[in-house]
């Protein structure tokens, strides 16, 4: 690893505007942030992957994996990420390394044919070069190669330093977000600015959920310059330095955006969900202050009330129809970060139960915010092993998990529903529109006959009435033989 | 004879190969009360968990030695003896599969060798079989790296035979990565129909086929027994499927003496009845009758379905054995395959498959060759989807991964059974894609542009000026 990256990693775990760094004390903040892996029982993602995923959302560009085969091959096109335009994005380009390659240190040669050859083929506006383990250690300069290119195409490369043995997920979305404020972000001058103009922070479009937000933000009359980066294009990201407020909405993952815009460019952010209605309304009423504040027509408050108010209305009469069957189901809430509490306010809205709420990678800002809503922190859990789960679930202990894929099984496996609320699921769960859907989706899950299927016994087990005149052959011993 | 292109490009598009350590991590879920460990970054396991769970859709004990890169510049061997003891102590597996990355291969180890003294040193060890296999990123796809696990398996478990305990009728089935669960169930049901019981290595079919235990538990629930590959050398015979499956069919024959067959693939009618034969004379009992029942329904598939192959133009991509059953397989139908993609070199039959030039490259090389030559269907794994949008095709999904529809491992595409349904599933997907045909469909009907020049010949009507 190169000292200019050690350095980066540094300078981004301490991140003054990160509320857990700030809590630390100097010693505690020397060290990082990164927690080191337990070899055998590690889970989760690398900083390449964390890198991949905030980054792979800007749709008309070629993002461009220098590495062996696994990193690209096994994780290409494999999120929900929506586009209303290109699919570029969606391509999986590799330089896919040979023994050749690396013996005889041919990687840098090989890294900038392979970029020419996806200028010649697909003319993006740009092309995103991500560095894996490999290359890192043999010491491939992918930033000299990045410039170089960049010089020589006239398209710009950007650099993407960030390979999976620096650190988990998290540093790599902070990375790739310090990829964008070196490269991308205010290279370009927007073509039209507005008083009102916005943009998105670490909102990816997963499963199309900005869909349902964009609209009501049109409503109020206020325009997206870029989402960083969900269903945006290089352009927008590249002059979305002239928008007039930030908001975040990943927690702190691309905070140091947030930061250093704000420090460049004078925009003011704050952190925000659109999961849950009285988060979205939130969300709406701060982003017409800060624009009024900013210098916007005070009408935009009186606007955004009276949509709020409409918009409230017709969710709640969206939902009322459930209401009845979901009051007082509990829910065992296994995510982390923003969603440890923001869908915890969402699910309370309706008269759920929350069993528990994971904390795993929430931040103590987070966890503040579950204390307040929920009165206690009894109800936080660190994580759950998969064992305790199953036993969990298999005793009736919650109605119905959500959670990301990887526990999904569990809670099948113990004939629970359960419903995908992670990075990689493919429904849409953002706004007011996003709050019904949610909530006809849990309805749907959780009155489903097919958990009295599943749950009924067998011919040969008893209770099942089907061999109730030969009780020995309803036996277990009788099932063995 | 097909024409073997190597495309030659730095820039590899939409990758048809899975890597060699997943082949590995499948391989070893194959195995009873298993835990594979990827030893690389964590990334390496988390990457190949997330593909293998919406593959299988069931949960996958894949770990890792989590190197960071301290680690890796240093020596990841003390990473490795912590990742055998943690996952020991919470997962209680009786196997562990080591499957290496590029990074550590990279960096170059003599890791059997640190593997010895730890299993030595560390008593808490001493009930876990431990095998690795180097299957290096850069090296070979999913087809090698299955078969190295395997061979890896072979040479670290099966006890040499010493000749003086008597054979039962009995066989070892070594299916190739390609093989389903419900592959494997139909190979082992038509061994048990000759009377001989079959020992799989390794067998999804018990780990990976979507069964609902009534409890928990951490590491492959099924699988192939250790004790079972223990005594792989009292068999009859070792019948491998697909030419990646050789080396570890000569390792086994090689320890046990046990006569070994390679049967390139399984799918269609002419291997089936290898496979029928083979097991017949191995046995020495005739064909039961159920098995020749299969094999008339078989037949009439095929006359049934050879309207829809019949001239049916086939781009098909996919891993070099799997590419040369499924090529064979539509050939014999009356198929023509227009593009053949091959994810590596591989292998030996590259030359053999029906097509006059087979490419090794990517996805996008196939949507290309797919284009150029008017194919009108596409035959790859769930990446193919790109492919088939654009083209406006569609797309049979085939070999891993298969993330986008359910059943992948319960679905049979060998044997008689397997070769009908794949007919019928070839045929009303393109039975599914047929219009009711219009004037523009008859463009050959038109008589050639004749009729123009005509009118000025001697014999044509005068028109007055």
């Amino acid at each position: 690893m190169s000292e200019a990256l050690k350095a980066r990693i540094a300078a981004v775990f301490n991140e003054p505007a990160c509320p857990t760094n700030n809590a630390k004390t100097e010693k505690e903040r020397r060290k990082g942030c990164s927690k080191p892996l337990t070899p055998g029982a590690a889970a989760g993602g690398c900083a390449f992957d964390g890198a991949k995923i905030a980054l792979q959302p800007i749709t008309d560009v070629v993002h461009l994996v220098h590495g062996p085969l696994a990193c690209e091959g096994n994780g290409w096109d494999n999120r929900h990420a929506g586009s209303s335009g290109p699919q570029t994005y969606r391509m999986g380009f590799t330089t896919d390394l040979t023994e050749m390659d690396i013996v005889l240190g041919n990687g840098e040669k090989r890294l900038y044919r392979a970029i020419k050859e996806a200028i010649a083929r697909h003319a993006p506006p740009a092309v995103f070069v991500y560095a894996t383990c490999v290359p890192a250690m043999i010491g491939d300069d992918i930033e000299a190669v990045c410039r170089h290119a960049t010089e020589k195409l006239g398209t710009p490369c950007i650099p993407v330093n960030a390979p999976g043995f620096v650190g988990p997920k998290n540093l790599g979305n902070r990375l790739a977000g310090e990829t964008l404020l070196a490269h991308v972000i205010g290279t370009r001058e927007p073509e039209r600015t507005t008083p009102t103009d916005i943009n998105v922070l670490g909102e990816y479009n997963v499963a199309g959920e900005f869909w349902q937000v964009r609209p009501l933000l049109e409503a109020m009359g206020i325009r997206v310059q870029a989402c960083v980066t969900g269903d945006s294009r290089y352009n927008d990201v590249a002059s979305c330095h002239r928008a007039r407020v930030n908001m975040m909405v990943c927690s702190s993952a691309l905070i140091n955006i947030a930061r250093v815009m704000q420090e460049r460019w004078g925009i003011p952010y704050f952190e925000g969900s659109f999961y849950g209605i009285s988060d979205t309304s939130e969300s709406l009423r701060t982003l017409a202050r800060m624009l009024v504040a900013q210098g916007a027509d005070p009408a935009l408050t009186e606007r955004t009330e009276a949509l709020i108010l409409a918009e409230e209305a017709r969710a709640w009469a969206r939902i009322a129809p459930y209401r009845e069957a979901l009051q007082g189901k509990r829910v065992l809430l296994y995510t982390g970060g923003v969603k440890s509490w923001s869908i915890v306010s969402a699910l309370q809205e309706i008269g759920m139960v929350i069993t528990h709420t994971s904390v795993r990678k929430s931040t103590d800002e987070d966890k503040g915010r579950i204390r307040a809503l929920m009165g206690t922190d009894a109800h936080m859990v660190d994580s759950i092993p998969p064992r305790e789960m199953y036993a969990q679930l298999a005793r009736g202990e919650a109605d119905i998990m959500l959670s990301g894929g990887r526990s999904q099984f569990v809670a099948l496996k113990a004939r629970t529903p359960w419903r995908d609320i992670n990075q990689e699921r493919h429904q849409a769960f953002a706004g007011y529109d996003g709050v019904v859907a949610l909530v006809a989706e849990l309805h749907r899950a959780l009155t489903n006959p097919v958990w009295q299927e599943v749950r009924r016994p067998a011919p040969w087990e008893p209770g099942g009435g089907y061999l109730d005149k030969a009780p020995a052959l309803a036996s277990p011993e009788a099932a063995a033989e | 004879m097909a024409e073997i292109l190597h495309a030659h490009k730095a820039l590899m598009s939409n990758p048809l190969k899975s890597s060699a350590p997943l082949g590995a991590t499948l391989a070893y879920l194959g195995i009873a009360g298993a835990v594979p460990l990827l030893h690389g970054a964590q990334g390496c396991t988390s990457f190949a968990l997330v593909l293998t769970v919406r593959h299988a859709r069931e949960s996958i004990p894949l770990q890792t030695t989590a190197l960071d890169e301290i680690a890796t510049v240093m020596d990841g061997a003390d990473n490795l003896e912590q990742a055998l003891v943690n996952l020991t102590k919470r997962m209680k597996p009786r196997f562990i599969g080591i499957a290496t990355t590029a990074l550590v291969e990279t960096r170059g180890e003599d890791m059997e060798g640190d593997l010895r003294l730890m299993l030595e040193r560390r008593k808490e060890l001493a009930g876990v079989r431990v095998v690795l296999a180097h299957t290096p990123d850069y090296h070979g796809a999913l087809e090698d790296g299955w078969a190295r696990a395997v061979s890896a398996i072979i040479e670290a478990i099966v006890e040499p035979a010493d000749g003086t305990e008597a054979v039962p009728p009995r066989v070892n089935l070594l299916p190739g990565v390609h093989q389903t669960a419900a592959d494997i169930e139909w190979m082992v049901a038509t061994a048990e129909a000759f009377g001989l019981s079959a020992v799989v290595l390794p067998d999804v079919s018990l780990s990976l086929d979507g069964t609902i235990p009534d409890h928990y538990t951490a590491t492959t629930l099924g699988g192939t027994a250790l004790e079972d590959i223990a005594h792989m050398g009292r068999a009859r015979h070792s019948i491998a499927i697909g030419e990646h499956m050789r080396a570890p069919a000569e390792r086994l024959a090689a320890l046990t003496g046990v006569p070994s067959s390679v049967l390139r693939s399984l799918t269609g009618l002419g291997p089936a009845d290898e496979f029928v034969a083979l097991l017949a004379s191995v046995s020495g009992r005739p064909v039961p009758a159920g098995l020749r029942r299969q094999r008339s329904q078989l037949l009439d598939a095929m006359l049934d379905g050879h309207f829809q192959f019949g001239g049916r133009r086939v781009a098909i991509g996919a891993d070099p054995d799997l590419l040369f059953g499924l090529s064979t397989f539509f050939a014999s139908l009356g198929a023509e395959i227009v593009a053949a993609v091959a994810s590596t070199t591989n292998a030996p039959h590259l030359a053999e498959i029906p097509a006059s030039r087979v490419v090794v490259g990517d996805l996008l090389d196939l949507e290309d060759l797919a284009g150029e030559a008017e194919a009108d269907l596409l035959v790859t794994h769930s990446h193919g989807r790109q492919a088939s949008e654009r083209l406006h095709i569609p797309l049979l999904r085939v070999g891993f991964p298969v993330f986008d529809r359910l059943g992948a491992l319960h679905r049979c595409t060998v044997g008689y059974r397997g070769t009908r349904d794949l007919i019928f599933e070839v045929a009303n997907t393109v039975l599914a894609g047929m219009h009711a045909h219009g004037p523009e469909d008859f463009a050959s009907a038109i008589p050639p542009s004749v009729g123009h020049e005509e009118s000025h010949h001697a014999g044509a009507p005068s028109v007055a000026h």
